[in-house]
């Protein structure tokens, strides 16, 4: 980990319409990720860990406040640029995988290098290379509905990391997975974390995750109740 | 990003394979009854066009003017002259001869005193020449119920129902008594040949039919005729050949002589020409309304499977696809569903709409006792129309379908789309 913060949150509030008045998720969060973090953002549901994220991803944007990802304000970037964001230097890895069923586990790690426009070649190298990473190289020609809960989500691990991106957004990854499967991903993205120096951020309220988490964010209605740094 | 997207459509069955079937069925329908409704209504036009209006036809003046009346006193004269002109100035037209008639028949019993009467409307043809042209343009073989088709002057073909009420058979004499074409009263005697059964009751009512040299000697009515019918080499009606051959020909009558020769297309005579375009616009209108409800269900399968793909569709937004190229990448595959299925449809609408103009629909057991001029076999018609109409509802409504469904996913923010593909 460095002293060079990536990500920074100054004074973020995010409000959605409630009926006739407003739903206030998040309500001034002031936040600075290094790179290569390991850390994490806790809370109930409902304490807007995901919603936090979502505006770092550029999925979102808040409300009042900004949020500076990469260089970057959330808040004035254009669909195409968030888009360009997400696709170059942010990777995602969702509770529920989220893989293209009808295409191999070869195919859906290659997706995003599709879009980033490398050659055949390339993406031979930079798939084989990720599904080496977390353990998949057997299973290239795989389709998801023949993976086991945790191959699929090494599928997506793989696939979040294949571009190597700069920071790496996890919302609930283990929320589907057994414990073995659960320490496993976890390790294999510890492990990524350290080679790679890649930022990984979580929203989870899973203990299996907390334990792993090199910095706890805990979040309570909105607001940041306590933010640990573990040596 | 192509050959990644082709192998996501051409794998994933219920994006490809079944709005393909799906856009293959309505298409098929579409242009199915398209050719079936053509077909039908222009059957009707040619039986009628067949029994009674010709496709064109030409009488005097005054016999136009009083038409519905059948006025054989205002009858053309010298037709032998007038054929052959009109074969020379329509050389590729078929030109018939043709007298109706009305009267009493009277069938007598073996004494000789009436058994029977009845009114009877007759039409004179030429059921004697070699060639049989009218026979077969009258579909009289398939028509004899009992008895043979005539073979002498004076032998004379009555309607199967018409024989029965009179209580005669094939063999027997009857009696005609009507009016000359000099309004004298006319006798005379035919022998029943044989009997027949059209389908439609408009005809099997009263119906008679001779042939015209004996007609013209019982009316008076030597080389006269009522009218002379003409048929269009393509075998159906069509208006604008009709109306062509109708100002080449009454360019030249004398519009100061009534009993002046003057053509008369099918749409001229009684109600034709609201029956034509009802045939015109009645296809039109059944097959739009068709094509709408078509393109409706086209439109839902396409806005299904928009709506289906909100988690692939998520995904591609999370990896950085921007919403512009999901949207259009939605639109091709539409496009390319829309042609394939269009194409299949089209290809199998036009093979059973092919199978039923070539061998037809017999449906005369529903047709006893209809009281209107319809055909007892219902047979397509293959028109160019066809060939394009069902890549109306198969491609514009799916297109349709799948744009609405990718412009609420368009406007759907990102995050909200993310939330509903975790849900």
């Amino acid at each position: 980990m460095t002293n060079n913060p990536i990500i920074t949150t100054e004074k973020l509030i995010k409000k959605f319409p409630m009926g006739k008045g407003e739903f206030l998720a998040l309500k001034g969060i002031d936040l600075e990720f290094n790179e290569g973090e390991f850390a994490g953002l806790i809370g109930p549901s409902g304490s807007g860990k995901t919603t936090l994220l979502n505006i770092i991803g550029s999925l979102d944007t808040p409300s009042e406040g900004e949020a500076m990802v990469l260089g970057q304000p959330v808040s004035q970037l254009t669909a195409r640029q968030a888009a360009q964001l997400r696709k170059e230097k942010l990777g995602f890895i969702f509770q529920s995988y989220n893989l293209l069923a009808v295409h191999t586990v070869f195919e859906n790690v290659e997706f995003p290098l599709l879009l980033l426009k490398y050659t055949p070649s390339q993406r031979q190298k930079m798939v084989m290379d990720a599904l080496e990473w977390v353990g998949l190289t057997d299973k290239v020609n795989s389709k998801p509905p023949a993976l086991s809960g945790g191959e699929c989500q090494r599928v997506a691990i793989a696939r979040a990391m294949v571009k190597k991106p700069m920071v790496v957004l996890a919302d609930e990854p283990t929320a589907n997975l057994d414990a073995a499967n659960s320490h496993n991903i976890l390790k294999t993205m510890e492990m990524l974390n350290k080679e790679l120096k890649t930022t990984f951020l979580f929203a989870t309220h899973d203990e299996k995750v907390i334990s792993y988490l090199h910095r706890k964010i805990f979040l309570i209605d909105g607001k940041i109740d306590r933010d640990e740094l573990i040596k | 990003m192509i050959k990644f997207l082709l192998k996501g459509l051409v794998r994933d069955k219920s994006r490809s394979w079944i709005p393909t079937l799906v856009v293959a069925v309505g298409v098929m329908l579409s242009v199915f009854l398209h050719a079936y409704i053509t077909g039908f209504m222009n059957e009707t036009i040619e039986m009628n066009a067949q029994f009674f209006n010709g496709h064109v036809k030409v009488v005097t003046r005054a016999y136009a003017d009083e038409i519905s009346q059948i006025p054989n006193d205002l009858a053309l004269l010298e037709t032998d002259i007038l054929v052959n002109q009109l074969k020379v100035q329509f050389p590729d037209v078929q030109w018939f001869e043709r007298i109706h008639f009305g009267g009493l028949v009277d069938a007598p019993d073996s004494l000789g005193e009436t058994k029977t009467q009845g009114p009877a409307m007759g039409m004179a043809v030429d059921l004697l020449s070699p060639t049989k042209n009218e026979v077969q343009r009258l579909n009289l073989y398939k028509s004899l119920v009992r008895g043979n088709l005539p073979q002498k002057p004076d032998d004379i073909l009555i309607s199967d129902f018409f024989a029965q009420k009179l209580r005669v058979n094939p063999g027997d004499t009857i009696t005609f008594i009507g009016s000359t074409m000099n309004n004298a009263m006319a006798y005379h005697n035919f022998v029943i040949s044989g009997t027949l059964s059209f389908g439609a009751m408009a005809l099997d009512r009263g119906a008679m039919i001779a042939d015209i040299e004996a007609v013209r000697f019982a009316l008076d009515m030597e080389n006269a005729a009522g009218e002379i019918v003409g048929f269009l080499p393509a075998g159906f009606y069509s208006s604008k050949v009709a109306h062509a051959m109708q100002s080449d020909f009454n360019k030249v009558a004398d519009e100061t002589d009534v009993f002046s020769p003057v053509m008369l297309t099918f749409e001229d005579q009684g109600d034709m020409a609201t029956f034509v375009n009802l045939a015109h616009y009645m296809g039109a209108i059944i097959t739009g309304i068709f094509m709408l409800a078509m393109s409706l269900v086209l439109w839902n399968a396409g806005l299904l499977g928009g709506l289906r793909r909100y988690g692939e569709i998520g995904i591609r937004l999370a990896m950085g696809e921007e919403k512009v190229h999901v949207f259009s990448t939605m639109i091709y595959e539409s496009l390319m569903i829309g042609i394939a299925g269009s194409i299949l449809g089209t290809s199998l609408g036009l093979f059973f709409a092919w199978l039923l103009q070539t061998y037809g629909l017999d449906i005369s057991a529903t047709m006893k006792g209809a009281s209107i001029m319809m055909p007892t076999v219902i047979r397509a018609r293959i028109t160019t129309a066809d060939y394009f109409i069902g890549f109306i509802p198969g491609v514009v409504s799916t297109l349709i379908g799948t744009a609405l469904a990718g412009i609420g996913i368009f406007k759907r923010q990102t995050a909200r789309l993310f939330k509903e593909l975790e849900t």
